[in-house]
């Protein structure tokens, strides 16, 4: 265990993993065929591929987390047989999952130790885990305060302790999926110098992402999967990040860029001087005004946990607001329910689609009427018309291209980005006037986020109105006409999308870049 | 028709279950099973028994509906028992006390029931709302402070007055106007099925259309399905548990009213308690729907009736209790393994059939 931090002395060049041939199928679905990577050691080896490409489920694979049906995992040169994560654990291979897998009201040592606590005769040695914590952290640069709450610390510090957890269990090679999917563009320049320290000091990373710009700065090397297998291996400096992207979804690009502007002078959507009170009593979100004209996409940027979910429920009239009013159009809609205000025109986009836009057991003509079961063609009078419905939700099926074998599958049985092009088609129907759209294609594929992109475009140039809250800064600067910073619940900063960089953004969203244009 | 069949699975499961848990017993108790069994069918199919289990699956039937109406969106209304009963004494005191033709008199006890059923329950709604109450903590409560409130209106210078020939104390009979008549068609038995019957089906149907055909049925379900779905979706929690507890609750009035204008026509102090508890495994048996819930109080019925015969036999006829508390609970079990059965085989199914069509959209380019 204790060489794992300290042993320096690997060659870089030899092989530290290599999948041949790893087939993987579940029941109707092949989910991986012939894949074959080379990993070789003290490199970052990006894995790249779409939403539902077969990267988790390799990643899954390489981890023991289920056994491949043919192929071959060779670690350090040796062939092994995975059962289960523990084994990966012993053969030094460690993973990050997306989703950070730490206990909030554990502190970050705990947390470290948890399945594998030092002991003696039964009784936790605290000191002597701290001590390696420090030490590890000393030697990779990687610094967590081993006795703050990991419920008081950030995602960019969870997210080190999650590192440091694999280092502390003696991983050689970390499998980090998705690491920067929830950072800041500052906390992913810390990560990627904390990826170069472990790489200079002989560690494996294999990272898993889709943001290419950010894969072509930290790789070595790149493998592209699409559908299920390894198309190609190539170098970073070979390509571009429109190559590579074309090479992942095998065909030409989409862009989210619009840049003739469609606004007009006719105001949708005027929220001033709003605020609210969490339940606790905290202000979430003071003093915010805005409008939202015909034709004009307005974004929200911020780093999750600033307010924007808050501003989004304020709108949608999920909570009330202390202060303030909203208008829409020209009425006052501040004390309106949300089923009010759904009925007058306002679509909403939610931010966790499973949680919040879909019921996931019951069928996709059903979720068609859910949010608009007062309107047409969902009901008449107090009755469900059941054929309107239906009939409506295979017009949506068809024209967003919504993959499905038919309408009374069960809405959990599709795919995230079919979900969410079905609930796109839905808030679309019955011509809305302001649409809200929380994280539109947050884990979808390159496929489905191209036809929801296309579907914001087509409906703001026939004179909807957007407010658009995405962490995806491309998609944001690429749709926005105007961008709104959001900080600890007040703007902060507004920003041009014609001229702001993502970097500029990034550094507004964390208050340390002041007021950028 | 696998749906047809995975609905099945389940209760058949359980029933299984349960009938090898009471083998079990009765072996180790020294009984042979096969004997007890045949002894319970014999008397459970005499006409007089057969009687008795479709007029008590009546009462059954409405309990368990009652009850569904609020498990169907999640909120447990565990006062249906405290309910009823308050609302039979109330239908039964103003029954007694009208004068009125026959249709409207029994039409006036019925809404007197549900009213009276409905307030009880909105109580537990009101909390709920206003103050964050868990109703199941509440309903529970009340049904303690709905048998206080019984026992001090059901006394002879109240509501009651003393039954001739007996200790037992109710209140005034309902006259033949405010009766209904039962149908004499099991030939050989010596009473009539419920005429009420009728009202069980048409509370059974209007359930299954309130649910499946109207937009507060989609309301209900979408509640059930995903309160935070619901909640985005427009629909008012507040006002959901309002108007659910208080259809739960008039439902549960309408519990006393087959024995009360069928056979009874007085709340005394034998009126049938503890139906509410009986509803609430009965709807868990038949999982909330309406037909599953009508064989459910059949067969809880049918187990009621013919275990009166056992304590002939030396048997203890509390075994069939053991039967049907195992049931409950491995149904219970069995329709969340089925239902997790049937989310992964839709997936599993969508994934084979596009993969299909991507093969051969392949095949065709």
């Amino acid at each position: 265990m204790e060489e794992g931090v300290i042993s320096t002395e690997t060659v870089a060049g030899d092989v530290a993993v290599q999948l041949r041939g790893i087939t993987k199928t579940f029941p109707g679905v092949r989910a991986n065929f012939d894949i074959d990577i080379t990993v070789r050691r003290g490199t970052v080896h990006a894995i790249v591929g779409e939403n539902g490409a077969g990267k988790s489920t390799l990643m899954k694979t390489l981890y023991g987390m289920h056994r491949p049906d043919e192929g071959t995992i060779e670690i350090d040169g040796k062939p092994v047989t995975l059962k289960s994560p523990s084994d990966a654990i012993a053969l030094g291979v460690g993973m990050v999952h997306q989703h950070f897998q730490l206990a909030d009201n554990f502190t970050v040592l705990e947390n470290i130790i948890l399945g594998d606590e030092p002991t003696s005769s039964g009784v936790l040695k605290m000191d002597v885990a701290r001590e390696r914590i420090l030490e590890i952290g000393k030697a990779y640069r990687l610094s967590v305060d081993p006795d703050a709450l990991v419920e008081d610390v950030g995602v960019g510090d969870r997210q080190r302790v999650e590192i440091i957890k694999a280092l502390y269990r003696g991983c050689r090679t970390l499998i980090l999926d998705e690491p920067t999917a929830v950072l800041v563009p500052q906390e992913v320049e810390q990560l990627f110098s904390a990826l170069a320290e472990l790489k200079s000091q002989g560690l494996t990373v294999i990272f898993i992402s889709h943001k290419l710009d950010e894969v072509l700065s930290v790789a070595d090397e790149i493998t592209v999967i699409r559908g299920g297998t390894t198309v190609t291996t190539v170098l970073p400096h070979e390509v571009t990040a429109r190559q590579l992207a074309e090479l992942m979804v095998g065909s030409e690009l989409p862009s989210p860029e619009t840049r003739e502007s469609t606004v007009t002078d006719r105001v949708l959507l005027d929220v001033s001087s709003v605020s609210l009170a969490n339940d606790a009593g905290r202000v979430v979100l003071e003093d915010i005004s805005f409008t939202i004209h015909a034709g004009e996409v307005v974004g929200i940027a911020g780093v999750e946990g600033n307010g924007q979910a808050e501003l989004v429920e304020t709108v949608m009239g999920l909570q009330k607001p202390f202060a303030g009013s909203v208008r829409l159009g020209d009425e006052d809609i501040t004390a309106w329910s949300t089923r009010a205000r759904r009925e007058a025109g306002v679509g909403y986009i939610p931010e966790d689609r499973t949680r919040h836009g879909l019921l996931l057991e019951a069928s996709l003509w059903e979720n068609r009427i859910l949010g608009h079961q007062t309107e047409a063609p969902n009901a008449k009078g107090v009755l469900i018309d059941r054929k309107g419905a239906r009939a409506d939700t295979e017009r949506i099926v068809a024209e967003y291209d919504v993959r499905t074998p038919g309408i009374n599958v069960i809405a959990s049985a599709l795919s995230g980005g079919n979900q969410q092009k079905l609930i796109v088609g839905r808030e679309m129907s019955g011509n809305p006037r302001v649409l809200v759209a929380a994280h539109p294609t947050r884990g979808v594929d390159v496929g489905a986020q191209a036809a929801i992109w296309d579907e914001i475009r087509k409906a703001r140039v026939a004179g909807l109105g957007v407010l658009l809250i995405s962490a995806d800064l491309d998609e944001l600067i690429g749709l926005s006409d105007r961008i709104k910073v959001l900080l600890r619940g007040r703007f902060v900063a507004d920003a041009d999308p014609h001229t702001v960089t993502p970097e500029q953004l990034g550094s507004a969203m964390t208050g340390a870049g002041g007021e950028s244009s | 028709m696998r749906k047809f069949l995975l609905a099945l699975v389940a209760p058949l499961l359980a029933l299984g279950f349960a009938l090898l848990v009471t083998t079990v017993i009765l072996l180790v108790s020294g009984h042979p099973p096969l004997d007890v069994y045949q002894q319970m069918w014999d008397y459970g199919t005499q006409p007089d028994s057969i009687v008795l289990t479709i007029n008590l699956s009546t009462t059954y039937y409405l309990a368990a509906i009652a009850v569904a109406v609020g498990f169907k969106m999640n909120l447990f209304n565990i006062g249906v028992d405290g309910q009823y009963r308050l609302a039979a004494l109330f239908a039964a005191f103003v029954g007694g006390h009208v004068s009125l033709p026959p249709v409207l008199h029994v039409t006036v006890i019925i809404l007197v029931a549900v009213i009276v059923g409905a307030l009880w329950a909105g109580v537990a709604a009101v909390l709920k709302n206003r103050r964050g109450v868990s109703e199941v903590i509440s309903t529970i409560m009340l049904n303690y402070v709905a048998t206080g409130i019984i026992a001090f209106l059901l006394a002879p210078d109240k509501f009651a007055e003393l039954i001739e020939g007996s200790n037992n104390i109710g209140t005034k009979p309902i006259p033949s106007s405010g009766q209904v008549p039962g149908f004499d068609v099991v030939s050989g038995a010596s009473a009539p099925i419920y005429g009420t019957i009728v009202l069980a089906a048409a509370v059974g149907i209007g359930f299954w259309w309130m649910l499946n055909r109207t937009r507060f049925g989609f309301d209900l379900r979408a509640s059930g399905l995903s309160p935070t779905a619901a909640t985005a979706s427009g629909i008012d929690a507040k006002r959901m548990v309002l108007f659910v507890m208080l259809l739960s609750g008039g439902l549960a009035g309408l519990i006393g009213i087959p024995q009360l204008v069928g056979a009874a026509y007085t709340y005394n102090l034998d009126f049938p308690a503890g139906l509410g508890f009986t509803g609430i495994a009965i709807a868990l048996l038949g999982r909330n729907s309406p037909v599953g819930i009508l064989f459910g109080s059949l067969l809880w019925a049918f187990l009621d009736v013919s275990r009166q015969i056992l304590d002939l036999g030396g048997v203890s006829k509390e075994i069939v209790t053991i039967m049907q508390g195992v049931a409950v609970l491995s149904v219970v079990i069995a329709y969340e393994l089925v239902r997790r059965y049937r989310i992964t085989a839709q997936q599993r199914d969508v994934g084979r059939q596009l993969a299909a069509e991507a093969e051969m959209a392949g095949a065709a380019a």
